[in-house]
């Protein structure tokens, strides 16, 4: 290992080494009532965002290879293995070819996170052991999150004991949909103390909130109830991560903050899978939030092909020549 | 920066768009360039430069267009007009469709040139100028395919003289060309001397798209040019965007003349935040109000007024907002704000804001970039309404902001301006917009969005921010006049005293009426009305500027019948008819006795078949929903004018008036009447009716009197909205000048009278005239 690398080790890519993590709040429903989201408003903030914000060249490089250090890469089949899940380390270890980044100029990276069901867990946590990538599991019933509450929660506290530093829970919709923001909060506290000192990151399967003003409240009640980072989508909805949707979160972020003084992480996951959105991402997440959102502490892509179309851009930018998908390893 | 530097810093690197094709296309024109007149190019005559205001860089030199260059462009535009406005609809749609097309094709070239020339961002000329440019003459193809069948006994107005700004060149000049065109005129086209590069691109466009020589004429130059093109006799309509002060100097140029005329001006337009909007995206649309173009936008939100509840939220919010702007190149692709137009426009801002002693001002904490003029985003808070800079338009990129209490408050605070462009309202309460949206004294209204235009949805002002609309088929029938034949309007002077005065039987006194009360004139004089075989009929009051005074006050407090339902309104207009009809002998002897006409029955009959069209009239006269590219809806709602001055002929002196006063009434207007001095009586007859009829007080006031001099108060009336004079003496040149103060709609019979005894008169071009048309965009989603 460089010691440029173990530098970058060192800035732990988990939020809880960090002091400030969300405490969160008691449920402050007058807040939540007051929350706005004009749709066709932020669907043109979102629609005009691309023309306004662009990098190229040696920026494009850059970003998207901090672009990688922020994917959580993920894979949430019913067909995963040891094997499989062994595989995708590997990748999360060595996202990029070293004679790639060489020509860039690049330290090593590695991914944000490894993203996979509960079972893979130790798998994961074997296979990643020595670096800094932390292993997330999605949990709680995912994705429907309907399985009986007391397993919900105890399937946290299996995975956190299996060597999970991260768990993406999903949220009963139907405490949205029914305006029981009590219950929504209730439920992300239980979810939030089964984390103990593993981070939470709440997913609101923002496909089935019905509207960006829902979206904005459950943003809201998740971080009152102690969300260390809000997701989109389980990327198993028929509408995942969106720019409207984001800008709606992160909005929401950015108002928990100016009240709290803490720093809400997100992360937009399902069908982000080119590096050109990756960047309209990003620039999102600069201009709404700042730069300390461009890191894997606040910031990440639940993604498991966008890699890939990354690698080829970085190998594009390092020769000058468009590249192929069998050119890069896989994960 | 290294990539590895970059990597840590996440900045923003440089964005370039190139400039090489546009630099390439000035070389080919030897970087100087002659007026485009007949089809061709003129040779570059008296040059000056055209500069990169970013840079300050000349980038070709072009040539201030003379008198004898506007001679010849507009003999050339004559020259052409017969067969351009005899060809078929649909080879003047395939034409303006040609256009649309070859501005789409080299979309990219007019984007770089038109930043390049004016210091835009990339990302606006790109994304917004060019693309809206394009849909205009696709609409506008359309228009022309279509103008005969939907709008027959129409006719094309002739040789227009457009003259536009310098804040969307190209944009303004396809809102210009493309309706001219699309209706059957020709036009000489005078681009702003800090812009002209795309207008002559666009003439390159013209001969591609098979635009016949002559049609399109551009003559470039200063306002010495643009002022010999409005005085040129051979124009018979002025179309013109632009600063106020200019817009009036126009309206007084063209004093007398008869020239077709569309205005459209400045703005102070607000931005209203309620407490229960989006914030943050109210924040983000001002970014799309006032620092859009630099600020340098006529319908710019650049008065922010917010609900005070929350108001200190939304100020710590937008200035965090403001510091995230970029500045810089503006042909790099990734910047917010590029350079005003020109070091003037600069020095003028900076003067406007320096100039201030109240609030607080915040300036976005941003890098100025080396070289260009370039104005640093700014917030005023806490100004009163009486702060300079909440009346005065900067035109930069600077936001004035106060606070209001009630939705009431709001729209007093928000139309307490001698302007009426534009307004956005913020709220997610659905009631509250569309009440507020009516309120307010503006052109067009955006409801939680600001600064959408399209060919479809009509855009212009009120008040001071000028008249006509562009875009849509209200934009096109600024380009059309009605074919129905008008007769010279006779001049008939009052029947002088007989050597041998036949005294009444009983004297008669016709009053004044005013606030729906008789009232006697201010004068205390009076003057006596004699039928031709040297009967005294009566005396009518001898009205002076007072009275006129009154009158106005009472329209004013009458505000109530401009909110009244169109049911109503025929209600009350059958009922006139009723109950003229019921006095229908009286009136004709009346007439009969104040001209000796015989068949004067017919001219009642007339006034009450008059009235029910009207009245009928009064609840169809219907706005439309524009279908614009947005999922929402753009109405073009149909608004009373307001107060109307209303000079009734001398032709008919019941019908005359009756044809003017019915369709103001029907759609909610308030009406001064100065009937005809020779045979006033049968006006001021009328006010009985008016009184059995439940016309409310103030609607209808009648000051009788020498005409001149009424009509003259009452076109410089600033509270006044319109004057129309169909008088047969009028000196219409010093009503042209009068009103050009407030800048009101004028209606003035330079070519004559319409025959009032025709049964089957056409209402509409009086109701168009009584409406003014209102555009509220409602974009929805959830």
């Amino acid at each position: 290992m460089t010691e440029t690398a173990t530098h970058l080790h060192d800035t732990a890519q988990l939020p809880q080494v960090h002091a400030n993590r969300n405490a969160g709040l008691p449920l402050d429903l007058d807040w939540v009532a007051r929350v706005q989201a004009n749709t066709s408003a932020i669907e043109r903030r979102a629609a005009t965002l691309p023309g306004r914000r662009t990098v190229k060249k040696s920026y494009q490089a850059a970003w998207l290879a901090r672009a990688i250090t922020l994917i959580d890469l993920t894979t949430l089949a019913g067909d995963d293995t040891p094997g499989r899940v062994r595989r995708l380390c590997a990748k999360a270890r060595t996202p990029v070819r070293a004679d790639i980044l060489d020509a860039l100029g690049l330290p090593p990276l590695t991914t944000g996170a490894v993203c996979v069901y509960h079972e893979m867990v130790p798998t994961a946590v074997e296979a990643l052991a020595g670096t800094a990538i932390p292993v997330a599991a999605v949990s709680t019933g995912f994705p429907a999150g309907l399985s009986p509450f007391h397993l919900r929660v105890r399937e946290i506290e299996e995975s956190v004991k299996a060597g999970a530093a991260e768990i993406d829970i999903v949220i009963s919709r139907r405490h949205v949909l029914t305006g029981n923001w009590q219950a929504l909060y209730d439920e992300m506290c239980a979810f939030r103390a089964a984390c103990g000192e593993a981070h939470v990151k709440a997913i609101l399967a923002t496909g089935e909130l019905g509207s960006l003003r829902n979206v904005a409240r459950a943003s809201l009640v998740c971080m009152m109830a102690g969300a260390d980072f809000i997701k989109t989508s389980t990327g198993k909805e028929s509408v995942n991560a969106t720019l409207p949707v984001t800008l709606t979160m992160i909005r929401a972020i950015r108002a928990y903050e100016a009240a709290t003084g803490f720093r809400v992480g997100y992360k937009p996951a399902g069908g982000i899978s080119k590096a050109k959105d990756a960047l309209v991402y990003m620039a999102m997440m600069k201009e709404e939030l700042g730069d300390p959102w461009l890191k894997p502490e606040l910031f990440r892509f639940g993604a498991s092909s966008l890699l890939g179309d990354i690698e080829r851009q970085l190998e594009h930018h390092a020769t000058g020549a468009y590249s192929a998908a069998w050119r890069h390893p896989m994960g | 920066m290294t990539t590895r530097e970059i990597f840590d810093s996440m900045a923003y690197g440089p964005a370039p768009e190139s400039d090489a094709e546009a630099r390439d296309w000035i070389a080919r024109h030897g970087a100087r360039f002659g007026h485009f007149i007949g089809g061709a190019f003129t040779g570059p005559g008296d040059p000056f430069a055209t500069k990169n205001p970013a840079t300050g860089e000349v980038l070709a030199r072009v040539t201030q267009g003379t008198a004898a260059d506007i001679d010849a462009a507009v003999a050339a535009a004559t020259d052409a007009f017969p067969a351009w406005s005899g060809l078929t609809c649909h080879a003047r749609a395939r034409i303006l469709y040609a256009i649309a097309r070859l501005l789409q094709k080299h979309a990219r070239l007019f984007a770089v040139l038109e930043t390049m020339d004016n210091g835009k961002p990339i990302r606006e000329s790109r994304d917004i100028d060019i693309p809206l440019a394009q849909r205009h003459f696709y609409h506008h193809a359309g228009l022309a395919q279509l103008r005969d069948s939907e709008r027959p006994g129409h006719a094309p107005i002739g040789v227009c003289g457009q003259i536009i700004p310098w804040n969307f060149p190209l944009l303004m000049l396809a809102w210009k060309i493309a309706p001219a065109l699309a209706a059957g005129n020709t036009v000489v086209l005078k681009p702003a001397e800090y812009t002209s590069l795309t207008a002559l691109l666009f003439a390159d466009i013209c001969r591609e798209a098979g635009v016949p020589p002559g049609v399109v004429n551009i003559v470039t130059g200063d306002g010495d040019t643009g002022a010999a093109l409005v005085d040129h006799p051979g124009v018979a309509k002025i179309a013109f965007t632009g600063s106020t002060s200019v817009g009036r100097r126009i309206r007084q140029a063209t004093a007398g003349s008869g020239k077709s005329l569309t205005l459209e001006l400045g703005g102070k337009s607000p931005y209203m935040i309620f407490d229960d909007a989006d914030i943050d995206s109210a924040i983000e649309g001002l970014v799309d109000a006032i620092w859009f173009n630099q600020g340098q936008v006529c319908c710019a939100g650049s008065r922010l007024l917010v609900q005070e509840g929350i108001a200190e939220d939304v100020y710590a919010r937008l200035r965090a907002r403001m510091a995230r702007l970029r500045l810089g190149d503006p042909l790099d692709k990734c910047i917010d704000i590029g350079s005003l137009v020109d070091p003037v426009q600069h020095q003028r801002v900076t003067a406007l804001v320096d100039a201030n002693t109240e609030g607080d001002t915040y300036r976005a904490p941003l890098d100025l970039p080396a070289g260009g003029a370039v104005y640093l985003p700014t917030l005023i808070t806490g100004l009163s309404p009486a702060a300079p800079l909440m009346q005065e338009e900067i035109f930069g990129p600077v936001l004035v902001a106060t606070t209001f209490r009630t939705p009431a408050e709001a729209v007093e605070i928000a139309n307490n301006t001698r302007y009426g462009l534009a307004a956005s309202v913020w709220t997610e309460n659905l009631n509250l917009a569309l009440d507020i949206a009516p309120k307010l004294a503006a052109g067009v209204v955006w409801v939680n969005a600001t600064n959408l235009f399209d060919a479809a949805a009509p855009f212009g002002g009120v008040r001071e921010s000028g008249f006509g609309r562009e875009g849509g088929w209200e934009g096109l029938d600024a380009y059309l006049k009605p074919t129905a034949p008008l007769n010279p309007a006779p001049v008939i002077a009052p029947i002088a005293a007989p050597d041998t005065p036949k005294a009444p039987d009983l004297d008669r006194t016709a009053k004044m009426y005013i606030g729906g009360k008789q009232a006697r004139p201010d004068s205390g004089y009076s003057t006596p009305v004699w039928s031709p075989d040297g009967a005294l009929l009566g005396q009518v009051g001898t009205g002076n500027r007072k009275d006129i005074r009154n009158a106005v006050e009472a329209a004013r407090a009458a505000s109530g019948w401009s909110k009244t339902t169109g049911h109503l309104r025929a209600q009350i207009l059958y009922y006139i008819a009723e109950n003229l009809s019921a006095r229908a002998a009286e009136f004709a002897a009346r007439i009969s006795a104040m001209t000796g006409a015989d068949a004067a029955g017919a001219e009642v009959t007339t006034a009450i078949e008059r009235l029910f069209t009207c009245a009928a009239w009064a609840d169809k006269f219907d706005g439309r929903a524009a279908d614009v590219p947005i999922r929402g809806m753009a109405l073009a709602l149909r608004e009373p004018v307001g107060m109307i001055g209303i000079i009734a002929p001398d032709d008919a002196p019941l019908l005359g008036a009756v044809s003017l006063l019915a369709p103001a009434l029907a759609m909610g207007n308030r009406v001064i009447l100065v009937p005809s001095a020779a045979c006033p009586l049968a006006a001021t007859d009328l006010y009985q009716v008016l009184d059995t009829s439940d016309v409310p007080p103030g609607v209808v006031n009648i000051v009788t009197g020498p005409v001149q001099p009424l009509a003259e108060t009452l076109a410089a009336h600033l509270d006044l909205d319109a004057l129309w004079c169909f008088a047969g003496d009028t000196n219409r040149a010093r009503l042209d000048h009068a009103a050009a103060g407030n800048l009101k709609r004028l209606w003035l019979n330079h070519a004559g009278n319409p025959d009032w005894h025709a049964p089957d008169l056409d209402a509409r071009p009086f109701l168009n005239a009584a409406t003014e048309v209102k555009t509220v965009w409602v974009p929805y989603g959830e």
